[in-house]
């Protein structure tokens, strides 16, 4: 399978192309330096990213902001996303607590970036 | 049965209102929008013309020039801000003079005071902006700015308080004539008097037709205008109109009572007269012609564009006064440009007329004074002190672009005939006016309407019907009880 | 008139580290002004990861990292009033604000740090054409609907302009359940930083529609449809025959920021057309002495480390302002913006400078395997080579004090880019 991605490690933006089979990468061309090789490796074949999100508070339409502890599988986002829509939280919340453990089954949690009283 | 119902809630709706409220009447304005001013009153030039335009003998001529003579004191009473900064007709190389000349003849023919025309070098050092071909001007020393929409509040609110009853989207669907007046169906409710006045500016022909054999028809004439951030309040002094030519009747450049500067109307006669939208055309053409005037347009600075209809008649003429198949049917009919000029003539004449044929009273009780809602930002520090001690709310600004404050919002919401709308709060106070356009205040304004009207966020409209801001909430209400 | 050694207008990101550099440098007489509620700023809405890279060598989000400086403030116990609004600043540094609960107060600073951020350009200043009805919003006023008030202020969303708070908007939008159909720019590149496109954008399969802008805008009441079309990347008009109509509820602007600078105008400092923010010189000092300014409302950064690196040092320079010992050279050199950049900062620089200079830009266009270049006079001092230049990334060049004083017939300084235009 040939995948193709763009590189972010730089505003040149490099259109990396790589063959793949499954996840084993066969080839990859197209980077121009040694951080774009890194990033394609990495991102072909278990891309993740973090996840910043919402969380409903009890009694209150203003959301608490969150993120995942760690990076999860890009693939998992939107499940992360819906177990987080699925959850309240009661005040007083803080900073770094850990609102949701082991998100989606990921071992990722989810925790809190702002102070609610 | 009420002694008179008035159809249509912008400047000349309003000022009938507040004129007719001097008499011991029963009043009801109705006005089809969520709001008053919102149609030809909201978007115009903002002009007070001296009157020389117009053809003499016209109703337009006559109405033009008492009504300019009537803003000193109208706006003095009602507390709109208004400004005598004089118009200027000027002509761009030699071969207007002949025009001018003319328009002069014109002016004095119409009983306009103060005019001259005046030369090169007298133009600009009234006008050191002025493009590089103006040649020469017809001054008109009684041309000014108003705020149009501060004018219309000012008349409705100053009618609310001397009795006369606001019903919004109260849409007239139907007139019919009924023993001692009239039966007016609309969509708050049927109502019947003895009289009807019709300010229905767009719809004029609409509601006259509903009663009269003397069809009359309004075409909606679109104007285009782009509004310049206020850090060019002092480009232009006058308010500048461009002779007309061959080309066209020509673009004004203006400042506005509020700082800004104005640029525009196109005018182009359309068949749709809700069709408000602004057009790569028309903007490029106010350029194309404004650039004349003033040759180095900031094009950066502009901060909004809007578009207006005005009523334009197939008489060309204003149409008004009681229909002759319809008594006591009254028109205001066909009231374009300088339809703001004469209203504040056109409502004192109907209300008069009105008034007599009905034998009404005076109402011993009319209060002529209007205070226009403080302003933060044009008080002094002793008088915000003072403001803020007594309303905490003048502490909280929430447009910054104007410096407008969170008490000035509540109040317009308060008001007799207060604002209901995010566009509603910005006309009354300016808040979201500014050069950012309601970016920052948005969200405070819809709170502040949530909890001054106990409607949610999800009710807020920019101007009504389904204008609104906001879907949905992220989360269900419902969670919060389960809790 | 209560009297104060260093006032700071502003408690977000710039104006927090302003105060907290200046208490390290040793100021014990520093006051904070923040117009809304909470400190932070903006960060309390940007709820998005890749902050303080820079700074703290770890992804924050907005606020989080606003909270680190928050921290320190508290900790120092350095005054921060909130809820005031600053209305009015003299030359003489006298400064007006109102607040509910102290009602008008008059502040006499011996200096002043301007910290007041930016705003959004609205529609209106675009001219577009087509109705004025609702559902117009800039992306920032969006974020804070969702991000802070919990509401959601559409289902169909196209995003004109890709500036970087437009493609954080985007993904913001698709996580809470909106479909983004594109996301339209005038230029033929982008504004925003590669990274946000591919994960803002690319990873929810959103088009990135560059030369393309949005010529008309349908719905009489609430936003309809936008009507989408190329331009021809020379003449920045829209190309007939090439226009496509996305359905949409909601149309989400980032077309650029401008610097907040009415109160500066207020206190008589200058402003530079280029910027749109203060001129200032190499202690981010501005045209009226012991006024400083710094962050968004000197120039539109774009990453809240620089601001939070920039802000420090003119925290600490107000400081030795206020002790006397801050030298101020009316004899400077002025910054020319040569070709490819806009907007250098500082604009001014004094000739007898004992530090290393640093000038901030952001080049104008995209240049491949380009080369920045500081001339004094007409003497190349300093270079830097680059494989990409673009709008959306600041740079930042260093050069030695030696060279203004090996110089001394130079009548300017000037910035510029050597590389073929892409």
């Amino acid at each position: 399978m040939i995948k193709e991605i763009t590189c972010i490690g730089c505003p040149m933006g490099c259109r990396i192309t790589a063959e793949l089979d499954g996840d084993k990468i066969l080839s990859i061309e197209g980077f121009t330096c040694n951080i774009g090789k890194k990033y394609a490796q990495e991102e072909l074949t278990v891309p993740t990213r973090m996840v910043t999100a919402l969380m409903h508070i009890c009694g209150t339409d203003q959301p608490l902001s969150v993120k995942t502890s760690k990076p999860i599988e890009k693939s998992k986002i939107f499940d992360c996303l819906k177990e987080i829509s699925n959850h309240y939280v009661m005040r007083p919340v803080h900073i770094g607590e850990v609102v949701i453990k082991n998100v989606c089954g990921t071992s990722v949690d989810i925790v809190a970036t702002r102070d609610v009283e | 049965m009420m002694d008179v119902i008035i159809i249509g809630g912008g400047v000349v709706g309003c000022g009938v209102a507040r004129e007719l409220s001097r008499y011991k009447l029963n009043i009801a304005l109705l006005e089809k929008t969520d709001d008053i001013s919102n149609g030809q009153s909201k978007a115009n030039t903002a002009i007070i013309h001296g009157g020389y335009d117009a053809k003499p003998g016209t109703l337009k001529a006559k109405f033009n020039v008492l009504g300019n003579k009537m803003y000193d004191k109208v706006c003095e009473e009602l507390d709109v801000p208004h400004k005598r900064n004089t118009s200027l007709v000027v002509s761009f190389g030699p071969d207007g003079h002949a025009e001018l000349e003319k328009l002069l003849q014109q002016g004095i023919e119409n009983g306009v005071p103060g005019l001259s025309i005046i030369g090169q070098d007298e133009l600009r050092r009234r006008e050191p902006n002025i493009g590089s071909t103006a040649y020469e001007a017809l001054l008109v020393e009684t041309g000014g700015i108003v705020c149009p929409y501060e004018m219309t509040q000012a008349y409705a609110e100053n009618a609310a308080m001397n009795g006369v009853t606001f019903y919004r989207q109260a849409e007239v669907t139907g007139i019919e004539k009924v023993e001692g007046g009239w039966k007016v169906i609309s969509k708050a409710g049927t109502f019947t008097a003895k009289a009807v006045v019709n300010c229905a500016g767009l719809y004029s022909d609409v509601i006259n037709n509903m009663v009269s054999e003397d069809k009359i028809s309004i075409v909606p004439r679109r104007g285009e205008y782009y509004i310049v951030d206020k850090k060019y309040a002092d480009a232009f002094h006058a308010s500048i109109f461009q002779l007309p030519t061959k080309m066209g009747k020509g673009i004004l450049v203006t400042p506005t009572v509020d700082g800004t500067v104005l640029l525009g109307p196109t005018a182009e006669d359309i068949d749709d007269k809700t069709d408000t939208r602004t057009t790569a055309e028309g903007l490029a053409k106010v350029l194309k012609f404004a650039s004349l005037t003033w040759e180095h347009i900031p094009m950066r600075n502009f901060i909004t564009t809007y578009s207006g209809l005005r009523a334009h008649c197939d008489r060309n003429d204003f149409v008004l006064g009681e229909a002759p198949d319809a008594p006591m049917f009254f028109n205001a009919a066909g009231v374009e440009s300088p339809g703001l000029t004469s209203a504040p003539a056109i409502a004192q004449y109907l209300a008069e007329m009105i008034a007599d044929k009905l034998s009404a009273n005076k109402n011993e009780n009319f209060n002529p004074i209007r205070k226009g809602i403080p302003k933060f930002r044009e008080m002094n520090d002793e008088q915000r002190a003072r403001a803020i001690s007594i309303n905490p709310d003048y502490a909280k600004v929430v447009c910054r672009c104007e410096t407008v404050t969170e008490a000035e919002i509540r109040e317009a919401i308060r008001r007799p005939v207060g604002a209901r709308s995010v566009d509603g709060v910005k006309r009354r106070t300016r808040a979201g006016m500014g050069r950012c356009q309601a970016g920052f205040c948005t969200p405070r304004t819809v709170e502040i309407l949530c909890e001054e009207l106990h409607i949610s966020p999800l009710e807020v409209t920019k101007f009504g019907g389904n204008s609104k801001y906001i879907e949905s909430y992220l989360f269900e209400k419902g969670d919060n009880e389960n809790a | 008139m209560r009297n104060v050694d260093i006032l700071i207008i502003g408690g977000g990101p710039a104006g927090l580290a302003a105060a907290i550099s200046a208490y390290e440098a040793g100021c014990r007489d520093i006051l904070i002004l923040e117009r809304e509620e909470n400190l932070g700023g903006i960060l309390k809405q940007c709820i998005h990861n890749g902050f303080g890279l820079h700074t703290f060598k770890e992804e924050l989000t907005g606020p989080e990292y606003a909270q680190r400086y928050i921290d320190k403030v508290l900790e120092y116990g350095i005054p921060a009033q909130c809820d005031t609004m600053v209305i009015n600043i003299t030359p003489d540094k006298v400064v007006t604000a109102v607040s509910r609960g102290a009602g008008l107060e008059h502040f006499k600073a011996k200096s002043i740090i301007l910290a007041m951020g930016c705003r959004e350009r609205p529609r209106g200043s675009l001219g577009t054409p087509g109705w004025r009805c609702s559902g117009i919003y800039t992306a920032g006023t969006a974020q804070k609907f969702t991000n802070l008030k919990g509401l959601m202020p559409g289902k169909r969303v196209v995003i004109l302009g890709s500036g970087d708070i437009g493609l954080i908007m985007a993904r913001r939008m698709t996580f809470l359940g909106a479909k983004v159909l594109a996301c339209v720019e005038l230029m033929p590149y982008s504004a925003g930083l590669k990274r946000n496109i591919v994960q803002c954008l690319d990873d929810y399969g959103i088009p990135l529609l560059l030369s393309h802008t949005v010529v008309d805008i349908a719905g009489r009441e609430r936003l309809e449809g936008v009507t989408v079309a190329e331009v021809d990347p020379k003449t920045l008009k829209p190309i007939p025959g090439t226009e496509q109509y996305f359905e949409c509820d909601t149309l989400l602007l980032s077309v650029g920021l401008i610097p907040e600078n009415e109160l500066s105008t207020m206190a008589g400092v200058k402003i530079s057309p280029a910027t749109n923010g203060a001129e200032v010189n190499e202690n981010l000092e501005t045209s009226v002495e012991g006024i400083f300014s710094c962050g968004n409302v000197l120039h539109v950064h774009d990453l809240v480390d620089y601001v939070s690196e920039e802000s420090a040092k003119a925290g600490a320079n107000a400081y030795k302002y206020v002790q006397g010992q801050l030298s101020r050279e009316e004899d400077t050199l002025e910054v020319e913006n040569g070709f490819g950049v806009s907007g250098a900062v500082p604009q001014h620089i004094s000739k007898d400078l004992n530090e290393p200079i640093t000038i901030m830009f952001r080049p104008r266009g995209v240049f491949k395997d380009a080369q920045v270049c500081i001339d004094v006079g007409d003497v190349q001092v300093a270079t830097k080579k680059s494989r990409i230049l673009t709008p959306g990334e600041m740079v930042t060049l260093k050069f030695s004090p030696e060279y203004l004083r090996k110089n001394t017939n130079a009548d300017k300084i000037t910035v510029r880019v050597e590389a073929q235009q892409s």
